[in-house]
């Protein structure tokens, strides 16, 4: 068995997730199959390779830069506070974050 | 009694005030009436929008202006690409009421090309799926063949152009999701390569995957809408300044004594049996044009959807991070903010979606992201150099798009390992961010389409459409 329940539990409390318990059976599962199959990958010795974050990085004839850092006017900030569940203008409002 | 409609003939048909563009939008509407409820392609449709662009190609008709090259073409776009003022659900409950307020680039600039956006076509939820099973809209159907499914994830962008319910539509490939469904629903489907479209507006998946791109009635419209969609982008850091070829004018170009490669790693075991006889066809159709076919080893490609599976879901657990009820979406609302953010993905997000997300954080998390993540990353480095190494012999290479031809809705639903395996022909040239396309190459037992992919060089777009076209041209759909 590659991943355990406690690890299910584990990584949801990680991504804020709630799971019922029958969800955390069936992905448990599955999960642990999916990681059967790419164990594969363990066949291969990859100690001398580089790990490739990105696919542009090493192509020569890209040249992907980062534009200057200009502040533009934006006036989208009504169209965005209007999507938002539970606005104060202009603030978003959430649950007491602070307790006591 | 409509026409089939293709970018071309409606420019002539405009251009002649055969047809206004208000006029074809509107027959559009009505086809999408008539089958929407049965095909549940459009999630969305943006009538108003349609008709104010309609109206300005009308007037410029009037005017005499010069038309621009999608003047009044009918697009439908996959709804998880941004359009201002058009709700876009990404197929799931967490985004039911989302209303963009800015559009994609990809949007934007086939609008200022003339094109008349009729509305955002279903999708597997957040793009992650094969079949189109995992929206929370519901299935679509294949229009090209009843009671299959149309594929996934971009599979509503293929039924509207396949059922005619658009004359050309925009999808997004992560790891197949344009190229799949274009062989499941019988047409041409493309992604140029990573960083030739911008993804600003594109909501992400995978972004260092993740790629617009066109589905279309013919390969010379796939090349007009790739090629008006194409080239740097400011707001997207990843979109290239390499140049952009005029796709169009090269379509012509002979392919005889072209080099193609056809790597036999990709014709093994789990191959259809029907689908290898129409690749078969296919490739001999291809020597018959004048190209040199040659076998050539691409000798990682048994590695690849374990290493899609580990950095799609990294990334895809780290992008959908910003579903948290705070700021947009669905919000279910608990006593902490913790329980709120828990709750809200709890309940917005599907099965599949929440299975990436548990699989994702568990290859970046403390004490397994050397043993996955990092190999993941090395094992992509292996594969993106089989390709370079291959492209030094050959121009093009050729594989099916499917191991499969399209199968039965539900079929396949209950084993999400056996549903990956479907991408195992797509990810490969996704992970090495080259360009790719699909093209019909007959249907099996006459009734089912099977794709041929045609891979390039990154930025070889030009070479793979000129193929794409000359084996279209030479009655590749009907081997």
């Amino acid at each position: 068995m590659k991943i355990s329940r406690e690890d299910v539990l584990r990584v949801a409390e990680l991504a804020y997730l709630d799971l019922t318990e029958a969800e955390l059976e069936t992905y448990r599962a599955q999960i642990d199959d999916i990681l059967e199959y790419i164990s594969k990958l363990n066949e291969l010795d990859t100690a001398n390779v580089e790990p490739m974050a990105q696919v542009l990085a090493d192509d020569q004839t890209a040249d992907a830069t980062l534009r200057e850092d200009i502040v533009v006017p934006c006036s989208v900030a009504g169209d965005i506070l209007k999507q938002a569940p539970d606005p104060e203008p202009p603030y978003f409002r959430v649950p007491k974050v602070i307790e006591r | 009694m409509s026409a089939t409609w293709t970018i071309s003939s409606v420019r002539e048909a405009i251009a002649a005030r055969k047809i206004s563009a208000r006029e074809l939008a509107a027959e559009h509407y009505k086809k999408i009436a008539a089958r929407n409820t049965e095909l549940n392609v459009y999630l969305t449709l943006s009538e108003e929008r349609a008709y104010a662009q309609a109206g300005r190609i009308d007037a410029a008709v009037a005017a005499g202006k010069p038309l621009p090259a999608l003047a009044g073409v009918p697009i439908a776009v996959k709804d998880v690409i941004s359009t201002r003022g058009v709700r876009t659900t990404c197929g799931s409950k967490i985004l039911q009421n989302y209303i963009p307020p800015y559009d994609a680039t990809a949007v934007s600039r086939l609008e200022a090309a003339g094109a008349v956006i009729l509305g955002k076509t279903n999708c597997d939820e957040f793009a992650m799926g094969s079949s189109n099973e995992n929206s929370a809209y519901g299935p679509v159907q294949n229009p090209a063949a009843p009671g299959t499914v149309p594929g996934g994830s971009s599979g509503g962008s293929a039924a509207a152009v396949a059922a005619e319910l658009a004359v050309a539509s925009l999808g997004t490939d992560t790891g197949g999701s344009i190229r799949q469904p274009g062989a499941f629903c019988g047409i041409p489907a493309m992604m140029g390569s990573y960083g030739r479209v911008s993804r600003y507006g594109l909501i992400a998946f995978a972004s260092s995957l993740d790629r617009i791109g066109p589905f279309a009635r013919n390969v010379a419209d796939v090349a007009t809408v790739l090629r008006i969609m194409a080239g740097r982008d400011p707001n997207d850091s990843t979109s290239t300044t390499a140049p952009v070829e005029d796709y169009s004018a090269e379509l012509n170009k002979p392919v005889k004594g072209m080099k193609i490669g056809i790597p036999k790693e990709y014709f093994g075991e789990g191959m259809d049996s029907g689908v290898r006889g129409k690749i078969n066809a296919g490739i001999e159709l291809l020597r018959k044009l004048g190209c040199q076919v040659m076998d050539i080893q691409l000798p990682h490609t048994d590695y690849a959807i374990g290493t899609y599976y580990i950095i799609a879901t990294a990334e895809a657990s780290s992008n959908l991070a910003r579903y948290d009820g705070v700021r947009y979406g669905l919000r279910e609302e608990s006593d902490t903010l913790v329980a709120t953010y828990r709750k809200t993905r709890g309940a917005g997000f599907g099965a599949e979606v929440k299975r990436r997300i548990v699989l994702g954080t568990y290859v970046l998390s403390a004490g397994y992201y050397d043993a996955y993540y990092l190999k993941g990353q090395k094992v992509r480095a292996l594969i993106a150099q089989d390709f370079r190494d291959a492209f030094q012999k050959v121009d093009a290479i050729v594989t099916p798009t499917s191991p499969v031809p399209p199968f039965k809705l539900g079929e396949r639903t209950a084993d999400p390992l056996q549903m990956y395996l479907a991408d195992i022909y797509t990810v490969t040239g996704s992970l090495a961010g080259l360009p790719g396309i699909s093209v019909p190459c007959g249907k099996v037992c006459g009734k089912l389409p099977v794709g041929l992919q045609i891979f390039g060089p990154a930025f070889g777009e030009a070479r793979v459409l000129q193929l794409a076209h000359a084996f279209e041209e030479a009655g590749g759909a009907t081997l």
